[in-house]
């Protein structure tokens, strides 16, 4: 038997506005830049790629079965500027054949810095997901696929029953993402692993036309899949949701491999397509894997080094989450939203330093012209962050002069 | 290689750049005999003499083992012409002659002749009058220029002709002309940089004739090339970029300023012209001054803005947080680097920009106009458009408020100017001659 688990990540972050330390308007967002990627990518990707899927899942009665996590950003843009995406959501969501994953609201790092915020943040998405498609994620990815055993720890004591991570060499060793797995000491808790190569094979070689698979066809690939019959159970196709139509336009194909996958796919009497806590709940674990440092799917390094690894963003970071306590004391939901907006993840990978020099896909992805723009910015965005927490509080100490806005 | 100043006559980039490109070809084996324009009477300030003789001492051709060259003539004739001389400071500079007795005597000691071969250090050969030297306008100092470097070329074997900028252009056509021997003209600046668009009509003739008379075009970048190609109507196919380099030091971190003090220091050092963009150095700094009050902002340079700066300094009230330190050499371009947090190049328009990478070398992280050769090469750098100055003061502040800013600037800045050789430079123009040979 092989199962096929689809998780789609769909994300998008609050993009900042160019913000000079002589800015002093409590103003931090692109809200025209917002607006235009996100018009842009539902129509490239969300649109068309959520439509397929709901027409593959109707025309395959219930065989053909996927999961996503949105995050809260992403959500709260749908609703802003393109509620016609979260519509086909909530349709596919009736199907039943689609599962919703957790994970921090704000595709946050703040698991790395603040064990409470992590913890608020995953509560406030479970809600979110509640609210929008009457199901509760049983199932916890954190951002970026960032995993060690301490976050299989704490999102087993808060009642997950699987979490996502990256199959990394160096996690599995000789060992293969197509087997269930359970983290150290924690039996009734299971673990996924990405299986990265066939997921790579559709995420970024796709269109590669020096590539020798090149042109890859479902039929193709739906053999490759059956070849882990004999070898395990699960085939984990983890990737950006923004893989179709958006990283691989539609003049590549695939949406044509999208649409004939589930056919090819099933023609294997034994394959079948399962959500993540289906084949959690199916499969047995094959044993315990140890993560005692942090991983994740990014890069080749798959590890923290696209948001960690300069001195600019471990100070950024830190700069960021040192204000928890006074934000949270000073009681403003307006301040503490834009704090939160600010943790998200994309911010600090814009300051990424590692191959800069090469133009890659870092720089594909990036708004500012270099690294240390990012930075710039987001330290003059904090800057001003401090000062609303200061007249915050002293607002707070005197009531009578707290009535208007601060300055 | 018909070019400009050895050190220590060094006033700018052009002079390094020649200096640069010469180490590296000689170490490729390429036999190069550069024929040097004696621009030290401008230069014969305090110390020009003195200098002046170390400079000889090092330069003497084939030399024995502590030399640096191997393959190289130097043959220095009696033009004064002073790299980025214009018509007007020439006569400016002729007026200064004329009093100045004590620099004349200084020329007469340059020991170096034109006549002799392997120009001996001992004062033999032909001695130079200073003040016959200035006779005519600078247009007639290029044409003897040209005429003496001809005179040199017909006794000596060589296969192409490499001319600096446009003084050396007609002594390039002239030379390439009678021997028949290719010409390749090295583009470091042009009319519109030096000028803006207010361009000297007979220096862009100069310009143009060059660039067309040539078998092959070097620009020092793309910024450059396109204006070469877009102002001066040269076919693109004739036109190659080979990007300028910078001479590292062992790796060795130089210790920090030991002084304690309670400043920052953000350094301008180039020519006070407007090419270089002082006013806007400024005002940039006006503003940073609005934020955070103990930035010291020194200008390293001279030129001929300096006094509309000094003004413009006093009209904007920030004359307590200038500094100027007049035009600096040697050591004391070392030494000025170590003090500084954060080394600006705002210029208008820069061709190049060897400034930065000498910054970078010192460890200083660096903020670049975008309008600038340098900036096709550097991404470990802050840019700007020179115009943008909030946006300069914004990025000032934040290097120097903001550490971990300048750790990353230093390490990747560092990491990526040791990638920039001379010898990749070198080989590049060696390609271009070999191109032109064969």
């Amino acid at each position: 038997m092989a199962s096929v688990v689809f998780y789609f990540q769909v994300h998008q972050p609050y993009r900042l506005r160019r913000y000079s330390i002589f800015d002093t308007e409590p103003t931090y967002f692109d809200d025209y830049k917002n607006e235009q990627i996100c018009h842009k990518v539902s129509e490239k990707c969300y649109l068309p790629a959520t439509q397929a899927i709901l027409d593959m899942v109707r025309r395959h009665e219930g065989r053909f079965r996927v999961s996503y996590s949105l995050t809260g950003t992403v959500i709260e843009q749908f609703k802003r500027y393109n509620p016609e995406v979260l519509k086909v959501f909530e349709a596919l969501a009736k199907t039943g054949c689609v599962e919703f994953i957790s994970e921090t609201y704000y595709h946050s790092l703040s698991f790395l810095y603040s064990r409470n915020e992590f913890i608020e943040q995953t509560n406030m998405h479970c809600r979110l997901i509640e609210d929008l498609f009457g199901q509760t994620p049983r199932v916890f990815r954190n951002t970026e696929l960032t995993y060690n055993n301490d976050v299989a720890q704490v999102v087993h004591d808060m009642g997950f029953t699987a979490v996502l991570a990256e199959g990394a060499d160096y996690v599995l060793g000789y060992r293969s993402p197509t087997y269930v797995y359970n983290p150290p000491n924690r039996p009734d808790l299971r673990l996924l692993l990405k299986n990265y190569r066939l997921s790579d094979d559709v995420a970024f070689r796709f269109s590669n036309r020096g590539w020798k698979e090149w042109p890859l066809k479902a039929e193709k690939f739906a053999g490759w899949i059956n070849q882990i019959n004999g070898n395990g159970y699960v085939c984990n196709l983890f990737m950006d949701y923004e893989t179709f139509g958006e990283h691989q336009w539609a003049d590549t194909g695939i949406f044509d491999f999208l649409r004939a996958l589930p056919g090819e796919v099933l023609k294997y009497r034994d394959n079948d397509f399962l959500t993540v806590s289906e084949a959690a709940d199916r499969y047995p674990a094959a044993g315990e894997i140890d993560v005692p440092h942090m991983t994740s799917w990014a890069d080749t390094e798959r590890d923290l080094s696209a948001w960690l690894g300069n001195a600019m963003q471990a100070n950024a970071l830190h700069e960021i989450f040192r204000l928890e306590d006074d934000i949270k004391a000073a009681g403003d939901p307006v301040l503490l939203a834009d704090w939160r907006k600010l943790q998200t993840s994309d911010h600090f990978y814009y300051m990424c330093t590692k191959y800069f020099s090469d133009g890659d896909v870092h720089k594909y992805f990036n708004p500012y012209e270099s690294p240390y723009d990012g930075y710039i910015n987001f330290m003059n965005i904090i800057d001003n962050l401090r000062h609303r927490i200061a007249d915050s509080v002293e607002s707070a100490e005197s009531p009578r002069l707290g009535m208007g806005k601060s300055p | 290689m018909l070019g400009w100043e050895f050190p220590p006559f060094i006033s700018g980039g052009l002079g390094t750049a020649c200096f640069g490109l010469t180490k590296a070809l000689d170490e490729l084996g390429i036999e190069v005999t550069f024929v040097l324009p004696t621009a030290l009477p401008l230069s014969a300030g305090a110390g020009g003499g003195r200098v002046s003789v170390r400079g000889a001492d090092k330069l003497r051709v084939r030399g024995a083992a502590p030399e640096p060259f191997h393959h190289l003539q130097i043959r220095q004739v009696s033009a004064v012409l002073q790299a980025y001389g214009t018509p007007q400071t020439f006569q400016k500079e002729k007026a200064t002659q004329a009093k100045g007795a004590a620099a004349a005597k200084a020329a007469q000691a340059l020991p170096w002749s034109v006549t002799a071969r392997g120009v001996p250090a001992g004062g033999g050969g032909m001695v130079m009058g200073a003040a016959g030297q200035y006779e005519g306008d600078l247009m007639e100092q290029v044409r003897r220029y040209a005429r003496l470097a001809t005179e040199i070329a017909v006794q000596e074997p060589f296969d192409v002709v490499h001319a600096h900028d446009w003084m050396t252009y007609p002594a390039g056509l002239s030379v390439s002309g009678v021997t028949g021997k290719p010409l390749v003209v090295h583009v470091h600046s042009t009319e519109f940089d030096r000028s803006g668009d207010n361009v000297n009509q007979q220096v862009y003739d100069i310009e143009r004739a060059g660039m067309h008379g040539a078998d092959k075009i070097i620009c020092v970048s793309n910024f450059t090339r396109n204006i070469v190609i877009n102002r001066y109507g040269v076919s693109p196919a004739k036109a190659t970029v080979v990007y300028n380099a910078v001479e590292t030091s062992n790796g060795e971190a130089e210790a920090a300023s030991p002084l304690k003090r309670n400043e920052k220091i953000v350094l301008f050092l180039g020519r006070i012209t407007m090419q270089k963009g002082p006013e806007y150095f400024l005002a940039a700094a006006k503003k940073a001054l609005e934020k955070m009050p103990n930035i010291r902002f020194v200008m390293a340079g001279s030129g001929d803005m300096i006094r509309r700066t000094i003004e413009m300094v006093a009209q904007l009230g920030i004359g307590q947080n200038v500094t100027f330190t007049g035009f600096l050499r040697g050591a004391d371009v070392d030494r000025v680097f170590q003090m500084a947090d954060l080394y600006v190049m705002p210029s208008v328009s820069e061709p190049f920009g060897i400034a930065p990478l000498e910054a970078l070398s010192h460890n200083v992280p660096v903020i670049i106009s975008k309008q600038s050769g340098v900036s096709e090469i550097l991404t470990h750098v802050l840019k700007v458009d020179f115009w943008d100055i909030n946006e300069m003061a914004n990025k000032i502040l934040a290097v120097l408020r903001h550490p971990p800013l300048q750790r990353v600037l230093r390490e990747q800045g560092t990491g990526e100017i040791r990638k920039l050789s001379w010898k990749d430079s070198a080989s590049r123009c060696k390609q271009v001659y070999e191109s032109l040979v064969v």
